[in-house]
């Protein structure tokens, strides 16, 4: 009897003490966790301010004009980013009309066609060109592409749309229509594998119950797999989008640098990151700092809008969320 | 509709998903065949061995640039994945209140920021301090570029993990803290190693944010508090530059980067084990 109380006794004592540790430990792990996210927090926070704070010379300066105006001159100190908001935008909308139709048909491929073993492969290599650097995307524009749309593109489309005004001009190689090439294959991958997880998530009778009515694959993959995603594809294309606004060496090296808008697809131009990558070491403190910072300041501000606005076509109108909250109300 | 009609509508339309597919990989096949072609024949023991020669010079390698990326790296993974995964485990584990809440939304917007955004942070927070171009701050960008990859890829990973392992852990008596550290991450030690790797890939590629953070250097150095050169602005330099040789050595450095980039890449790919890689590329 008094064995087991003595027992007993040192028992519970013992748990005791091992609860304590635990929930000290415990104390500490969390306490630790939430510096870490804290701290991760505050760097953001950090980041915005001191570009606010070193871009607010510039700010000052010029207000409001310097985003209407187009003029980008070191020497005299006059400073616009309408001219590379243009080059920015038009590189990468020119970038999502040639990407987006190809990535959705990739992912459509990939998940409706090919055998599941051939489609994963299909889906690594293509998840492979996502994995090559920037730096060597731009190599290969600089001395592969270039050439090539200098001396076969260029005078195949003034050939046969040259009465529009983009296609106009005469070509160096490096110019938007190249950047814009370059940027289309960076997104590609972007595109096609969160298309490819929207696919995912269409329910496989939904298919069936298509080809049982004596629907045609084609006719299938447009009634229950396109029309049910439209919303995700569209965040898939958004998101893209974002990315090609952020890109910067493989642009920078092959755009041409130019702060003049030009209508010609063909005439050099710069993109907001490619100004900042190309002027920023260079630049001597003061204003041109400054106005390099404000760049990416609106950078930011465009990439994070854009980025906002993908997830939220994503969460809101995605056929899983929508399944997924209707199971949380009943 | 004529069957016959919509039966070719429907090979054509394969053939066009066929030809997409054709179309996306051309430039994959283009790149690698491109630099393997031109950095393979302009590579050389040298390149390993040797630093720049003089300008005007033939010869002369990219020693100090590879070795200021490996530098690099190190330093900036070493600042961002302890980090990472610990910010990774606080989502899956504690993920409900307001600081993961707001630690997940500043996950997804600095994984959008651009690399040249980030390059710009870290000149003002530790190049204009110092005044001077360092490697420290090249690092700095750098880990900034690792760290929301490894928290959302951990994050990834550890939900993955079935809650009854979780309450057999707590059934046992353990707490939290030991069934996270010895279940929960010692068990997925090596799909949270891949998402890392695929973090450090990444930034071993990247050139934008140490343009102006460690600059560059034509000779080998050490120091954190000194200019670095690295593998990617070394490239970017050299392919620039008017001398052929020097844009030759561009192409040797590509081919190298690509390969250490790619083989990273797959390597990490091949010890996760498939269901993880979906779940991972489900948000990157």
């Amino acid at each position: 009897m008094e064995q087991t109380k003595e027992q007993f006794k040192f028992l519970s004592q013992h748990k005791l003490q091992t609860r304590l540790s635990g929930e000290f430990g415990d104390k500490i792990a969390k306490i630790v966790m939430q510096t870490v996210a804290i701290a991760i927090l505050a760097t953001l926070i950090l980041m915005v301010i001191l570009l606010v704070q070193m871009s607010s010379e510039a700010i000052n300066e010029f207000g409001s004009d310097f985003l209407t105006n187009s003029t980008w001159d070191p020497i005299s100190e006059e400073f616009g980013v309408l001219s590379f908001l243009y080059g920015t935008l038009i590189t990468s909308i020119l970038a999502l009309l040639i990407a987006a139709p190809i990535s959705v048909m990739v992912a459509i491929f990939i998940t409706e066609i090919l055998p599941l073993k051939l489609g994963q492969v299909l889906g690594l290599f293509v998840e492979m060109i996502a994995a090559i650097p920037s730096i060597v995307f731009g190599l290969w524009g600089l001395f592969f592409l270039a050439p090539l749309v200098r001396e076969s593109i260029t005078p195949f489309l003034k050939s046969t749309l040259g009465f529009l005004p983009f296609f106009q001009g005469p070509s160096f190689g490096i110019g938007i229509l190249t950047a814009s090439i370059i940027l289309a294959t960076m997104i590609l991958p972007t595109i096609t594998s969160i298309t490819r997880e929207v696919f995912k998530t269409i329910p496989q009778h939904q298919k069936e119950a298509a080809l049982a009515l004596g629907a045609t694959r084609e006719e299938m993959i447009k009634l229950a797999v396109l029309r049910p995603s439209f919303s995700g594809i569209t965040g898939a294309i958004v998101l893209g989008f974002g990315r090609a606004l952020g890109e910067t060496m493989a642009v920078a090296m092959v755009i041409g640098n130019s702060s003049k808008i030009t209508l010609s697809l063909f005439a050099p131009g710069a993109t907001m990151s490619s100004v900042i990558a190309n002027e920023y070491a260079e630049a001597s403190a003061g204003l041109h700092l400054s106005s390099l910072c404000f760049v990416g300041l609106l950078l930011f501000a465009v990439t994070l809008i854009v980025n906002s606005a993908a997830r939220f076509i994503v969460w809101k109108f995605s056929p899983l969320s929508k399944s997924e909250r209707k199971e949380k109300r009943s | 509709m004529n069957y016959k009609w919509r039966k070719l509508r429907n090979k054509f339309f394969i053939i066009s998903l066929s030809l997409a597919a054709a179309i996306c990989l051309t430039p994959l096949i283009l790149v690698t065949s491109f630099i393997l072609q031109k950095g393979a024949s302009s590579l050389d023991l040298n390149f390993f061995t040797q630093l720049p020669a003089p300008v005007g010079d033939v010869g002369g390698g990219m020693m100090h640039a590879i070795l200021g990326t490996i530098y690099m790296v190190a330093l900036g993974s070493l600042i961002a994945v302890p980090l990472g995964i610990i910010g990774g485990i606080y989502l899956s584990e504690f993920g409900k209140g307001g600081i993961s809440k707001s630690l997940r939304i500043a996950t997804d917007v600095m994984t959008g920021i651009p690399s040249i955004i980030i390059g710009i942070f870290a000149y003002i927070l530790l190049v204009v301090p110092f005044k001077t171009f360092s490697a420290l701050s090249g690092a700095f960008a750098l880990s900034l570029i690792i760290l929301p990859v490894v928290i959302r890829s951990s994050e990834e990973i550890l939900k993955l993990v079935p809650n009854h392992i979780r309450e057999a852990g707590l059934a046992l008596g353990l707490p939290r803290w030991k069934v996270i550290l010895f279940i929960i991450v010692r068990g997925n030690l090596s799909a949270l190693f891949t998402g890392v790797m695929l973090a450090v890939a990444r930034a071993s590629g990247e050139t934008a944010p140490l343009l102006f953070t460690a600059f560059g250097n034509m000779y080998l150095s050490s120091s954190p508090m000194e200019p670095m050169a690295s593998l990617p602005v070394q490239i970017y330099t050299y392919a620039i530059s008017p001398f052929e040789d020097w844009q030759r050595q561009s192409w040797a450095g590509a081919f190298v980067l690509i390969m250490l980039v790619i083989g990273v890449n797959l390597g990490a790919r091949a010890i996760l084990n498939p269901s993880a890689i979906k779940e991972f590329f489900k948000r990157s």
